[in-house]
């Protein structure tokens, strides 16, 4: 952590104007640490790294730094990042994206990009709850959760995101909170060595919203939450569905090998010539 | 691909001569999803592309295809996608973004017909107001439409130029006859065909401002990975393109996206016209419609009838100036349409008074016909 100021001149624009947009208490910067951190220490040139997101809280981590970044539209982050991986295939195209925007209105995008392996590293970001627009309900807020879309009680079951990307053909899948930042930082580093779709969730308090809503009205209740309910894979594969009931099951989920749509691609390049 | 040095006679479809344009206009990213009538398109690129060095992919929708097309553009490709009525619907949200962000592309809108899933493997040319207006937001659109195969190569070419150029999504409106049509096309060798590429800084990467205006309102496009390190968004965004939210900014910003284009108006009258001479009635059509107005008018004229035909190439800026001239010359102008009446809203918007305009509609999934269109131009002059 020593390196701190070191990483902030290095990494973050000194041209974009500040304060960010994120409420106190908010998981995203924590997040935005952690990636600096992993692309640091991957030994990353900036002008290599491509940075892409949607919309929502997650969707304005780009601007802040100095990679080449872009800011899509709600759900679609992936479609431009497989458009510019195939342009530009030298660059190490990282994706960030929130729970809603990932598996609700990018859901399809989603499932197809780990279907067809596209070499992209994707972080979903998941607060169980549209922060940006006020605390409605996601794909990922739990049954019966009161949200100010769920008045009478929330009456959807919720995504596992992991579970999902893995079943649609992600090469690594991996879950983290941003309470256990070391065990992030080495996280996202395997997801950004990893060739082929991978995928970090990183569960993110939002206390402005999903806090007020759960009873957990400051952030260190939250960080207490992530803290205490945190279980990695290899122990949670030991405990029954009641014992892991609003559990985070934590670690890496998948770890595969599957040739990259870019390296079938090049083969046709070299068969058609 | 064409790299032929003497002009090429060939016997193409029209959505065969799409894709030829594109390849000669140094298109080398495609994607896209299966619709009728515009798969021809899709299957064609999927067979060339990989040959001429290019990148194919089939994404899941047409949403990722535009998405995965912008993204190419943005990566320093040219880059197009290929769709229909409910296709482009869907694409209307990242045609937005295209416009806001500047980035080059081309899509194209083999026109079927609607509403909804509709008559897919007949005409219609129910998209020409969606074309112009389908995207949210208030900013300009450039729209071209092809009556013919050559007419689909060469506005394919012309329509990456105008991409290009202005950094800005540019959209070729064909409809089902251009598309499905077989005819003899002659194509022109390669070193005739005119070729225009998006600016580039000149700048080393620690000046690039990525959304400075230079003066000619459009400001010089880096590719990502090239060492110019920068951002874009589909926010409102100031010369470096971080968001903004400020009132001079947002107004500089909103008024070089439309004078970047209106600046040039008059370089943007695209438009054949056929027996001008004498004149009373004008017949203006465009895309296939055209063909059937072409040969009515060559019926009219050997019936000694004083008519006339205006072919409109551009549809989008409407080319207020050419059609004001016919308006001024002519007794009455007739517009043929296989819709209700979407570009004789424009005509008669333009027209304020001067002459009589006059409408021919057909919704019914059929071809207009020459005599159609004949009698039409008797009964105005009767």
């Amino acid at each position: 952590m020593k390196q701190t100021p070191h990483l902030i001149h290095r990494y973050l624009r000194s041209s974009k104007r500040f304060p960010h947009v994120w409420c106190p208490g908010c998981g995203i910067g924590i997040l935005l640490g952690a990636l600096v951190r992993a692309i640091d220490e991957g030994g990353y040139s900036k002008d290599d790294i491509m940075l892409v997101s949607g919309i929502g809280c997650s969707g304005r981590l780009p601007v802040y730094l100095d990679f080449n970044t872009l800011h899509t539209t709600h759900g679609r982050a992936l479609t431009f990042a497989t458009g510019i991986k195939l342009a530009k295939p030298h660059l190490k195209v990282i994706v960030v994206m929130g729970d809603g925007d990932a598996s609700s209105i990018g859901g399809n995008h989603l499932i197809h990009a780990a279907r067809r392996n596209i070499d992209i590293t994707t972080i979903i970001v998941n607060n169980q709850i549209y922060g940006m627009t006020g605390g409605q309900a996601s794909p990922t807020t739990p049954f019966g959760l009161t949200t100010a879309s769920s008045p009478y009680g929330h009456l959807e079951h919720p995504f596992d995101i992991s579970k999902l990307v893995e079943a649609a053909g992600a090469v690594f899948v991996a879950r983290s909170t941003v309470y256990h930042t070391k065990a992030l930082d080495g996280l996202i580093g395997r997801a950004l060595k990893k060739k082929g779709f991978s995928v970090v969730e990183v569960m993110s308090p939002c206390v402005t919203h999903f806090g007020k809503m759960t009873g957990m009205s400051s952030p260190v209740d939250m960080m207490r939450w992530q803290k205490d309910n945190a279980v990695p894979f290899e122990k949670a594969r030991e405990m029954s569905t009641e014992e892991l009931q609003n559990k985070i099951v934590t670690g890496v989920l998948v770890d595969i090998e599957k040739p990259t749509f870019h390296e079938e691609h090049a083969r046709i390049w070299r068969e058609v010539k | 691909m064409s790299t032929q040095t003497t002009p090429e006679r060939v016997l193409l479809q029209g959505s065969e001569a799409c894709v030829r344009g594109a390849l000669a206009a140094g298109c080398r990213f495609y994607a896209g999803y299966p619709i009728t009538p515009a798969t021809e398109i899709m299957e064609l690129m999927s067979r060339m592309l990989p040959k001429a060095g290019g990148v194919f992919i089939q994404m899941e929708d047409e949403i990722a295809s535009l998405g995965a097309t912008i993204g190419a553009s943005l990566g320093g490709m040219k880059a197009m996608t290929a769709t229909s009525g409910p296709g482009f619907s869907l694409m209307q949200e990242h045609i937005s973004f295209a416009a806001m962000a500047e980035v080059p592309c081309v899509i194209v809108n083999v026109m079927r017909g609607g509403p909804s899933t509709g008559l897919p493997t007949r005409p219609m040319q129910g998209d020409v107001m969606q074309a112009r207006w389908g995207a949210h937001g208030d900013h300009p659109m450039l729209v071209v439409a092809p009556s013919s195969a050559y007419e689909f190569f060469d506005l394919t070419v012309k329509a990456f130029n105008l991409a290009e150029r202005y950094r800005s999504p540019v959209i070729v409106l064909a409809d089902e006859i251009v598309a499905h049509t077989r005819e003899s096309v002659v194509l022109p060798p390669m070193e005739e065909i005119e070729i225009e590429d998006r600016p580039r800084p000149t700048v080393p990467p620690e000046w690039y401002s990525p959304y400075r205006d230079p003066g000619t309102g459009i400001p010089p496009m880096a590719a990502f990975g090239e060492g110019y390190r920068f951002h874009v968004t589909g926010l409102m965004h100031d010369i470096n393109g971080y968001p903004t939210e400020r009132q001079d900014e947002t107004q500089e910003l909103m008024m070089r996206l439309f004078n970047k284009i209106s600046k040039d108006f008059h370089l943007l009258q695209w438009y054949d016209s056929y027996y001008d001479e004498g004149a009373e009635i004008t017949v203006i059509a465009y895309g296939s419609v055209a063909r059937s107005a072409l040969k009515a008018v060559k019926m009219a004229r050997d019936k000694g009838l004083p008519v006339s035909l205006v072919k409109l190439k551009m549809l989008w800026p409407f080319m207020r100036r050419t059609v004001m001239r016919y308006l001024e010359s002519s007794r009455k102008v007739i517009v043929p349409e296989m819709n209700m009446g979407q570009l004789s809203r424009e005509v008669k918007r333009v027209n304020q008074g001067k002459c009589e305009v006059l409408t021919l509609n057909k919704i019914d999934g059929e071809m207009i016909t020459p005599s159609e269109i004949l009698a039409k131009v008797e009964e105005a002059l009767a």
